[in-house]
């Protein structure tokens, strides 16, 4: 696809994901010199604070973000009946970029009002200002550049952040950043970056243009300065207004997923069911990263999306890995039903796991059914793997230990890089992710795990408790929903997005059409 | 020498500061209305000390400062600071505002309407040797170091203070800027009358200036009275500064 293209085909969705970052931006900035300013006046007026409080908001800053907001979505605090603190979407990202442009315009403001030459202070005490009046007409006039410089450098942080921000469901344009890393998609990368880029550039530029005005032009003049601050705060307290009110209640609920292709066609299979179904509106909080969706699932801001049995149990319950599909699913269902109010509902129908594949000619050829079938014949087999699988717990010493393997040559490369190499014959056998696209592609063979080496991760709709309480219908649809994929056509799915650059929403609603639980004709119910 | 004639005075004032420094030790002062009174003395001597305690940017550690005889601890800070005016070295020009406005600072605060403080900008500018026209708009940048202390003292004069406090208004001047001011400064002490406390460390400016001068020396003063008892002291201090000065001619002034 070229850009041009491109651009014909999302202008419109840019536009919106660049003003989605905008606001962000503008809210957080906005945010952070509300409080940051008078702080920083603060700490020069009380200097025993500034210790603390400076070190508060350099710690602030050198928090990873995801870990920042993965402490952030717990929390659950209200002020006046509104939430202020906690869940996903773009409230949290505010919080987390408030907090990370702190820093620059606290320590701006202090330093600025410091570095007040002495004898100009004395000037305006001797001629009998109040603390007051010096402040306003002497000091932060006098501080204005170096406290718009802060700004400037929070600014240009806010922006890079607030890509960031689309892990957790707020918006802007780290979507298309997301979105073209888990595709490997360059131009939808660039999409993202460049138009962050440009934002970041101007911010810094007008700022720039503004401190330079300021030191070498004095002050504003009086009359710009009255209408502006005016109006500066009604469109920033419109836009927190909005922000924080947005999210009315009714019959709604909320459908996560992850970061990855196939758990946003999931997520989008879900919610096109709901609303296929039922009358509830379904509010769509895809590409949450890392364990954010559990988080958020938890934390009541989503209400279903598609957990791995495996994932759960070794990555969120940190528990000892287990073999067998349906202990695991017992164990995992029980204790998300103890510790956390969480239902497993019925299982999709396919596991998403290391598939130790081969090309399909070879496995007809020398009649390759299982793992063990190729441990046979694989003395003179060269192996490609990825440095996840040769590094992890559950990975290659293990797997060659069980099946006896003795390859020729392992060689270790990127996992999207192996399927390749084994379709060009430059390897023999790879360990793939079960549901890759590439495997119906490239006609690859999946051998069968006979040994039971890998543990399981079957995809399972996991729901809240009180959510499937409220609304019994939708209890009806997860189980019409079981069983519903296997791995080869979750594969198939994988690759319409992936390799045929095809829409997930389009892509579940035609898997959906076929599986008859939409009916094509566009008016279900 | 009658009580109502002493407006300000100092009655064993002592100034140590938290750390343990003493910057000045058991000061006895009296300065007369309409007098010139300078305060002579090297670096450190206590002289800025002394100023400070007047507009009470500082509060004596012992005994009391009395300003139009009532203690400055009694004094609103602000209230007594706009009865005085203030000329420090040329650095305390506002960098962000125009001449004008500086010279408007304490009407404004005092709420003068605008147009009055414009007015009194003009008569102040044309009084220090300015010409308003040119320089009313301009920043203190781009001023030069004579103009901008003309402009300082005309700050100081803006709302019509009693009392005048420089603290070595011209000590940042070339000697022959520093000079003309000088000149100019003693026709408009005279021309306004006003009660001036004038720091330097320059015994010439005393000389020209002075009606008494005091001469303080770590925190103590030495002598006071008026500019020709230094010549004849003998204290070591003064006749230190006495040593410097070879009378008015070298100075480059006509007695």
């Amino acid at each position: 696809m070229t850009l041009r293209e491109f651009l014909t085909r999302n202008g419109g969705e840019l536009l919106g994901l660049t003003f989605e970052h905008l606001v962000l931006v503008l809210v957080s900035t906005g945010i952070a010199i509300l409080i940051g300013v008078p702080l920083g006046i603060l700490l020069t007026r009380k200097p025993g604070l500034s210790k603390p409080v400076l070190g508060f908001a350099n710690i602030m800053q050198t928090v990873p973000s995801l870990a920042l907001f993965g402490f952030l979505i717990p929390l659950n605090i209200y002020l006046f009946n509104v939430k202020v603190l906690g869940g996903i979407g773009a409230r949290t990202a505010i919080v987390a970029l408030v907090l990370y442009s702190l820093l620059p315009i606290i320590r701006n403001t202090f330093t600025g009002i410091s570095s007040v030459d002495p004898a100009i202070r004395d000037a305006g005490r001797g001629m009998g200002m109040t603390d007051r009046q010096l402040l306003f007409q002497v000091e932060l006039p006098l501080a204005m550049g170096v406290i718009i410089a802060g700004v400037r450098v929070a600014t240009v942080i806010c922006v890079g952040t607030a890509t960031i921000a689309a892990a957790i469901d707020a918006g802007g344009l780290g979507r298309y950043i997301f979105r073209g890393l888990r595709a490997n998609d360059n131009l939808l990368i660039l999409a993202g970056a460049l138009p962050a880029a440009l934002i970041a550039i101007g911010a810094d530029l007008a700022l720039g243009f503004l401190e330079r005005r300021i030191q070498f032009g004095g002050a504003f003049k009086a009359k710009s300065k009255k209408f502006l601050g005016p109006v500066a705060a009604v469109i920033l307290a419109v836009l927190c207004a909005a922000y924080f009110f947005a999210a009315g209640d009714g019959k709604r609920i909320a459908v996560g997923s992850k970061d990855f292709t196939e758990q946003v066609i999931l997520g989008e299979i879900l919610a096109q069911a709901i609303e296929a179904k039922t009358d509830l509106q379904v509010e769509r909080r895809f590409d949450l990263g890392g364990n954010l969706a559990h988080e958020a699932l938890v934390a009541g801001e989503v209400d279903v999306y598609a957990e791995y049995t495996g994932t759960a149990l070794l990555s969120i319950l940190q528990d000892k890995p287990l073999k067998d599909p349906q202990e695991v699913y017992r164990r995992v269902a029980a204790e998300y039903g103890k510790r956390f109010d969480l239902v497993w509902t019925e299982p999709l129908g396919f596991n998403n796991t290391f598939a130790i594949l081969v090309r399909g000619e070879d496995a007809q050829k020398m009649n390759l059914k299982t793992v063990s079938d190729a441990a046979r014949v694989s003395a003179q087999w060269r192996a490609g793997f990825g440095q996840d699988f040769m590094s992890r717990a559950d990975g290659y010493p293990g797997f060659a230990r069980t099946y006896g393997f003795h390859f020729q040559e392992i060689r270790e490369m990127d996992l999207s890089l192996t399927y390749r190499a084994l379709a060009e014959k430059q390897v023999d056998l790879i360990a793939g992710n079960s549901t890759d696209g590439l495997i119906s592609r490239y006609g690859l063979t999946q051998l069968v795990d006979d040994r039971k080496y890998f543990p399981p991760y079957d995809a399972v709709p996991v729901a809240r408790q009180a959510t499937l309480a409220k609304y019994p219908e939708l209890r009806a649809i997860l189980q019409q929903l079981g069983g519903i994929l296997t791995v080869d056509e979750m594969r198939k799915l994988n690759y319409a997005v992936d390799g045929e650059k095809r829409q997930p929403k389009d892509v579940a609603r035609g898997f959906l059409i076929e599986k008859r639980i939409l009916d094509g004709s566009g008016a279900e119910r | 020498m009658s009580n109502d004639d002493i407006v300000i005075e100092f009655r064993n004032v002592s100034f140590i500061v938290p750390g343990g420094k003493t910057l000045l030790a058991g000061l006895n002062l009296a300065v007369r209305r309409g007098e010139t009174l300078v305060l002579l003395g090297r670096s450190g001597s206590g002289k800025t000390t002394t100023m400070k305690l007047i507009n009470r940017l500082i509060d004596p550690t012992a005994g009391e400062v009395r300003v139009e005889d009532k203690r400055t601890l009694d004094w609103d800070p602000i209230r007594l600071r706009r009865r005085i005016g203030y000329v420090i070295q040329e650095i305390g020009l506002f960098p962000h505002l125009s001449v004008e406005e500086n010279i408007g600072v304490v009407p404004r605060l005092d709420g003068w309407p605008a147009e009055r403080i414009r007015e009194r900008a003009r008569v102040l500018l044309k009084m220090v040797g300015l010409d308003a026209d040119r320089f009313a708009a301009r920043m203190p940048r781009e001023l030069s170091g004579g103009q901008r202390q003309r402009v300082g003292v005309a700050r100081a004069l803006a709302a019509d203070p009693p009392f005048i406090l420089l603290d070595e208004p011209f000590g940042a001047l070339d000697p022959i800027t520093r000079r003309e001011i000088q000149r100019e400064f003693k026709t408009l002490q005279r021309e306004l009358g006003k009660t001036m406390v004038f720091v330097t460390h320059d015994i010439a400016e005393a000389f020209l200036l002075a009606n008494r001068v005091a001469l303080l020396k770590d925190g103590e003063m030495v002598l006071l009275g008026p500019a020709e008892e230094l010549l004849s002291s003998q204290d070591p201090e003064a006749r230190a500064f006495a040593e410097g000065y070879s009378g008015p001619q070298s100075a480059g002034i006509p007695s």
